[in-house]
């Protein structure tokens, strides 16, 4: 019984930052504004004045808007162009989870190679850009890539007529690789790091040659690493904003981008909300997806979010 | 050379840290040997199977195979398996699937691996068992599984590194008696690493003591057991007294202050020497027997340890340890006689017991 009153810190916690936002979000996207429902009417002495439902009666028309149920945020979500949005938002985060992937597996092999005398400054390489505001990074490689950026200057400098126009889909990926490989990066090296190096010798001593043994050890072994890391990835890929923003010049807007104009200067929460429940509910499918595929997981007691 | 099937030449491995783990080793190995590198932690054991195995590249040395160098071959290109310290199975396969990795990997007929793994199933006694993960085995099983895996490979050679040492005590007698009668039955070469003394004395064909990196004796168990070389096989191959002493002349020893006859020659005169008495060939004598020429002592303690009484008896400022049936009082003056053939005379080592300080204290 006493463990009951340790919880109770994180059942607020639960309530507070993460129901209570929750609830918000839903109550916000199946909702509209509308002006609240009034009649004009001819006053005794000839003058318009508005009557408000509840009968209070006033000399102009009212201000205050209501809200109420309906559906309308998602039909407008339906729209072809936001359809596109959301499609390209998908393929960048894919195409960044790929990158990602072919270049943390190999990375983490080396990191937990047996003779590897570099781990820890390898490693220390990989992580040290967290250390930094994340919005530094990314102006950091805006003012590279950028038209009059560094790179561009350079080329100049060394003869080239017109710069080149790297801002674009490609620099958002480059970004979101730049910014995100860590999270690929740690789960792998995390279960690689754990694999028993005598499991290999002995794939090795019963004939395997390198290629199968990876086949039949390194890979199954370091699937789950695998799978945390797609999702690590590929989460905060489909949702990032600033990155596309940035690095995109414009070009490239992601459901993120629309999603953080919708709160900040089309002032149309209802619409954000909706949008950002439909992302949600990507994720939620795509994470459902992840844990289905893995091994691990399957008939263990473990605690899972199914 | 031709008729070895294994030969090690002048082994040396020096590791990144600059440890040398192997100072110049030369072994043979022949068909059907049950050979057993014999050693405490450290000495090199180890990585003398990995170097046989393939799994290490000696800094110097060949290691020839049939008369042709293995050295630069990897581990999956020789015809040498190996049971690991831990078993090493794959824990993602169950026992079948773990036993025909190696006829799979050479793309075998299915059917006729599912047969073999039946037959070695049969062979390790675990009929029955192919089904179920490895992960719900004991650890005998697991041992067993893992043998089973490495000889359906047909191996002319199978490396077993202290593969008993994760078991207990009972376990580990059953398992002894198994892999005799596996090596045997298979007729397959067996090199086996343990610091068991006890495990190399019972099973080996041949036994080779090691210490830091170097060989110190090669010989059958009774040879090792019977003439140490040394100090140190001495003292690592069961229990038993060591004292310095000085060879006076062929057939006549000085040790525990006193003038003895042994069985020894060739020493030359007056050169000091080490010399080994095993606690059951001391033969304790009531103080009032009067023997000439033997030395004299108080018993320190009795211990009775089952099958014989364990006696410390003080003889001047050396301990001898007695093994007797017959057991004497703590306090009680005593005679102590060996017969000249069982004592043995060992050339002078740098080697001192690691322990002695410690049994000091003790009293």
């Amino acid at each position: 019984m006493r463990s009951r009153g340790l919880l109770l810190p994180f059942g607020l916690w639960l309530v507070i930052f993460i129901l209570i936002p929750l609830g918000l979000v839903v109550y916000y996207g199946v909702t509209v504004e509308a002006p609240v429902p009034y009649t004009q009417i001819e006053l005794a002495d000839g003058t318009v004045a508005y009557q408000l439902e509840d009968g209070t009666v006033s000399q102009w028309p009212p201000h205050q808007t209501q809200a109420s149920f309906s559906l309308d945020n998602f039909r407008r979500l339906a729209d072809e162009m936001y359809l596109r949005l959301l499609w390209r938002s998908l393929y960048i985060a894919f195409v960044t989870t790929v990158i990602c992937l072919l270049l943390g597996y190999p990375i983490s092999m080396i990191l937990t190679s047996k003779g590897f005398k570099h781990r820890n400054l390898l490693l220390m390489l990989i992580i040290l850009p967290m250390w930094m505001n994340f919005l530094l990074r990314t102006y950091a490689w805006m003012s590279l890539l950028e038209k009059t950026g560094l790179i561009n200057q350079l080329l100049m400098a060394l003869g080239r007529e017109r710069p080149i126009i790297f801002l674009g889909e490609g620099a958002v990926i480059l970004g979101m690789v730049y910014n995100f490989l860590p999270f690929m990066v740690l789960p792998l090296y995390s279960v690689m790091e754990k694999i028993d190096h005598s499991q290999l010798d002995a794939a090795a001593d019963l004939g395997a040659n390198p290629r199968k043994a990876f086949w039949r050890i390194t890979l199954p072994f370091s699937l789950p690493g695998v799978l945390e890391g797609i999702t690590m990835v590929f989460v905060p890929s489909v949702t990032a904003f600033v990155i596309s923003q940035l690095l995109g010049s414009g070009k490239v807007p992601l459901v993120g981008d629309i999603i953080h104009q919708q709160f900040t200067r089309a002032n149309d929460w209802h619409f954000g909300a909706a949008m950002s429940l439909l992302v949600m509910v990507i994720v939620l499918a795509f994470m459902y997806a992840i844990n289905r595929a893995d091994p691990e997981e399957k008939g263990q007691k473990e605690v899972r979010i199914w | 050379m031709q008729d070895h099937l294994i030969v090690l030449q002048d082994l040396r491995m020096v590791f990144g840290d600059g440890y040398e783990a192997l100072k110049g080793v030369n072994l043979y190995i022949d068909q059907n040997e049950f050979l057993t590198l014999l050693g405490p932690s450290g000495c090199g054991k180890t990585t003398t199977l990995r170097i046989v195995g393939g799994f290490e590249k000696p800094t110097s040395g060949d290691v020839l195979y049939r008369g042709k160098s293995i050295v630069n071959l990897p581990p999956y290109r020789r015809n040498i398996n190996t049971v690991f310290q831990r078993y090493a199975l794959f824990p993602h396969m169950n026992v079948a699937q773990n036993i025909s990795f190696g006829p799979d990997m050479r793309k075998e007929d299915r059917q006729k691996t599912a047969r073999r793994v039946l037959e070695m199933l049969e062979l390790v006694n675990l009929s029955g068992f192919e089904k179920r993960s490895v992960k719900t085995l004991s650890g005998g099983q697991q041992q067993r599984v893992a043998i089973a895996r490495a000889l359906i490979n047909k191996p002319d050679v199978l490396l077993l590194d202290e593969p008993l040492g994760a078991l207990d005590l009972k376990l580990r007698k059953e398992m002894q008696g198994e892999l005799k009668r596996i090596q045997v039955e298979s007729g397959i070469t067996f090199l086996y690493v343990t610091h068991d003394q006890e495990e190399a004395l019972t099973m080996s064909d041949t036994v080779v003591v090691m210490r830091g990196g170097e060989i110190q004796q090669i010989g059958t168990p009774q040879d090792i057991y019977n003439e140490p070389k040394n100090a140190f096989v001495a003292d690592f191959i069961g229990e038993s007294n060591i004292y310095a002493g000085t060879m006076v002349k062929d057939k006549r020893a000085i040790f525990l202050g006193c003038e003895f006859n042994c069985v020894d020659k060739g020493f030359g005169q007056n050169v000091p020497i080490d010399v080994v008495l095993r606690p059951e060939d001391v033969k304790l004598k009531p103080a009032e027997a009067g023997i000439d020429g033997a030395p004299q002592g108080t018993v320190l303690s009795t211990l009775f340890k089952g099958v014989h009484y364990e006696m410390r008896v003080l003889v001047g400022e050396d301990v001898v340890l007695v093994h007797s049936t017959h057991a004497r009082e703590p306090g009680a003056e005593v005679l102590v006689t060996v017969a000249p053939s069982d004592i043995h005379i060992m050339h002078k080592s740098d080697y001192v017991r690691e322990n002695d300080e410690e049994e000091e204290g003790l009293m």
